[in-house]
């Protein structure tokens, strides 16, 4: 199994996500992440799926994408090719027994405290996927009380853009 | 010219170059309704008994003619109705257009009467679907559906549209019919490795589907199998494409197809798929099927290539265009070896062929291709008799075979016959079973009403026969609600629907009711009595091989 970061360009309507998502549902393609979001130009906006399987899935993948009206250009992006990030929010459990633990690993991977409680701390990390998934096992030694993460998002390097890939 | 959305609609489809459109009126689509009564001059309306007759009727008329076939129903239960009729357009890539009437844009999603999300529920089962907002956008989304509908890999497309959409007034100018997204060849390079495959092998087999027939590339086909020396075989949905007797075409293969065809493509070392998708009732087995075969496949969607058996060679392009590169870059051979090996298959298929004499559905179907011209569209519906008809009917020209291959619907078959004789106006002929014709002999009111000559023949075996040949193989003959003993008189449904109708025990009988059905002004019944213990042959099992054919079925005692 390998994994891999399509980006895709659709038009910017309502529907537009749940058709993708439904592709994926009724193919059953097994998606790790996805996040949406408005792009330079209100007319598209940009869907990046993280998707774990074979080559041949991930090519079935594509050619189902484009055979949706709404898809505008479809990108597949590499460690190599793109910068990658992605967001964490996660809450632990403020024990005056683990917090000094909690704040020095934090400290190491300059997770940012968002929030004090007496009972929780609410840290923000970004980075790379390994990296937050490298934090949360760490965190795992202590109480989590809460995890969010957004998903990867993903710019392809130099000055080449999605808008400019031409249907295959 | 300022016109309300509901004439919008109507005045489009007419620009569009549609005269006809099936359908049933109700609440939410009643001012569609009205600007058809004002556009009656221009384009016909005809009524059926139930949507999903309407949408299969839309749908023959497209599989009749290749124009796009317009299906016009209200919301709510109009629009679920269309739903399995919308399915077969869809897995058989019929290019469809299902205009569906919704409540007010202010009263959406409030579960107000007769409201139904058809959008969210038809999304898997169209190409495309839309949900007008505004009649400004109307115009144009009608256009680009026809557009979808008809370009590249053909499909159904439906536009929900909301009733204070339909009374809104708005700008209307006329535009020109829309043209198909122009189709392209396969790069050069990919043209020359497939045809270096092509010319490096020494038993190539021609194994094409629907796509053939709607990207109309029979011709140039058959050209290249005259130029390699090839057989052809097809999946159900290729049929009629080419002359059933063409000396080249060994028939439809797969689950219930010829056996010269399953084993000469199980025999190949290069399948050439054109405009077909490798689908499980062809294959079997997708990992024992055809095993150390080369395949070239050429498809306009992409997305099929590779998607069940991989292809050394898959080209996402127009079939014909690229045949037409391709031809003159393969040589022009004779294979005397293959051709012998193709002989003994089809005598081994002779020497297997249902020789009984009597009312056998072999025989049934090669009496009615006695009656049948090279121009009458047969439908059939979905069971035994479907097969038969696809194993013995004998086609002179392409678009006259009309079954339901993807989705198998039974009920399918009543409005497309009725769909295609409309769309061709010549007298079609219905091949269903008793079952089947359960499912949509309302439609009887239709043909009747609007006298449409049209031949029923019902294979009546009083059983749901598939179910049960596959209860007789694989169920140890329990035959678990597969016996119907309806005690249902068809011949006089046929007349109470102020149809006429016969039954038929014999082959003498048959051809008499073949004679009166054939010269009958109006729809003509055949109860055609069968015995319920008649099996389709050959058979690939489910889940098995093209070298496990099953070719004899010990008979029911």
């Amino acid at each position: 199994m390998n994994r891999y970061i399509v980006a895709v360009l659709v038009n910017n309507q309502f529907g537009v996500l749940n058709r993708v998502t439904s592709l994926f549902r009724r193919r059953q393609f097994n998606i790790s992440a996805l996040t949406v979001s408005e792009t330079e130009s209100n007319e598209f906006s940009r869907i990046t799926v993280t998707f774990e399987g074979e080559e041949d899935n991930k090519q079935q993948l594509i050619n189902q994408l484009y055979k949706l009206p709404d898809v505008c250009s479809i990108k597949e992006l590499n460690n190599d090719n793109s910068v990658s990030s992605e967001l964490l929010l996660i809450k632990m459990k403020n024990d005056p027994a683990t917090r000094e633990d909690i704040r020095a690993a934090a400290d190491a991977f300059k997770a940012k405290s968002m929030d004090y409680s007496r009972d929780s701390i609410v840290f923000q990390l970004t980075g790379d996927s390994r990296r937050i998934d490298d934090f949360i096992n760490l965190m795992r030694d202590y109480t989590i009380l809460e995890i969010c993460r957004t998903g990867i998002v993903s710019l392809e390097k130099g000055s080449s853009t999605i808008r400019k890939v031409t249907n295959l | 010219m300022l016109l309300s959305g509901s004439d919008i609609i109507v005045k489009t489809l007419i620009e569009q170059g549609c005269d006809l459109v099936f359908g049933y009126p109700g609440g939410q689509i009643l001012h569609v309704y009205d600007s058809l009564y004002k556009y009656q001059d221009k384009i016909e309306h005809i009524l059926t008994a139930h949507e999903q007759g309407a949408a299969h009727a839309a749908d023959g008329y497209a599989r009749a003619t290749g124009k796009p076939g317009v299906v016009i129903s209200t919301s709510g239960p109009g629009a679920t109705n269309i739903v399995t009729a919308v399915a077969t357009a869809h897995l058989d890539s019929v290019p469809l257009i299902a205009i569906t009437g919704n409540v007010p844009t202010y009263q959406i999603g409030s579960d107000s009467f007769q409201e139904i999300d058809i959008t969210g529920i038809t999304l898997p089962i169209t190409k495309h679907n839309y949900f007008v907002n505004s009649v400004e956008s109307l115009a144009d989304i009608l256009r680009e559906a026809f557009k979808l509908a008809v370009s590249g890999r053909p499909g159904p497309v439906l536009i929900d549209v909301p009733k204070d959409v339909q009374e809104a007034m708005c700008e209307y100018e006329e535009k020109a019919p829309i043209t198909p997204e122009e189709r392209f060849p396969a790069k050069d390079i990919r043209i020359k490795e497939a045809a270096e495959c092509i010319n490096s092998c020494k038993r190539p087999y021609i194994y094409f589907g629907g796509g053939v027939l709607s990207g109309e590339a029979q011709d140039i086909m058959l050209e290249l199998a005259e130029k390699i020396d090839a057989p052809i075989g097809c999946s159900l949905m290729g049929l009629s494409a080419i002359p059933t007797d063409h000396p080249r075409f060994l028939g439809m293969q797969g689950m219930h197809g010829h056996y010269a065809s399953s084993t000469a493509m199980n025999n190949a070392d290069c399948v050439i798929a054109l405009g077909t998708r490798f689908n499980d009732r062809v294959t079997g087995d997708v990992s024992k099927f055809a095993t150390y075969t080369k395949v070239v496949h050429i498809d306009i969607d992409g997305s099929e290539l590779s998607k069940n058996v991989g292809a050394n060679h898959g080209l996402r392009a127009d079939i014909k265009l690229s045949l037409e590169k391709i031809l003159p870059l393969v040589k022009q051979v004779n294979r005397p070896a293959w051709q012998k090996e193709i002989e003994k298959f089809k005598a081994e298929e002779k020497a297997n062929a249902d020789t009984r004499e009597g009312m056998t559905p072999s025989n049934i179907i090669s009496l009615l291709n006695t009656y049948i011209n090279e121009n009458t569209p047969v439908a059939t519906d979905v069971g035994q008799h479907q097969m038969w008809a696809a194993q013995n009917l004998i086609f002179r020209k392409s678009r006259k075979f009309l079954s339901s291959g993807g989705l198998g619907t039974m009920g399918f078959g009543m409005g497309a016959a009725i769909g295609a004789t409309f769309a061709t106006k010549e007298r079609s002929v219905l091949i269903t079973g008793d079952g089947s014709f359960g499912m949509s002999l309302n439609e009887l009111a239709t043909a009747t009403k609007y006298n449409v000559p049209m031949v029923i023949l019902i294979m009546n075996n009083g059983v749901l026969g598939m179910i049960r040949q596959w209860q007789t193989l694989f169920f140890d003959k329990h035959y678990s609600n597969s016996i119907l003993d309806r005690k249902s008189d068809f011949v006089k449904i046929a007349e109470a629907f102020s149809a006429e109708g016969t039954r038929a025990t014999n082959l003498d009988e048959l051809k008499t009711a073949f004679d009166k059905a054939f010269s009958h002004d109006g729809p003509y019944v055949i109860d055609c009595i069968i015995d319920k213990d008649e099996v389709v042959l050959p058979m690939m099992a489910p889940g098995s091989s093209m070298n496990e054919i099953i070719t004899e079925v010990e008979a029911e005692k």
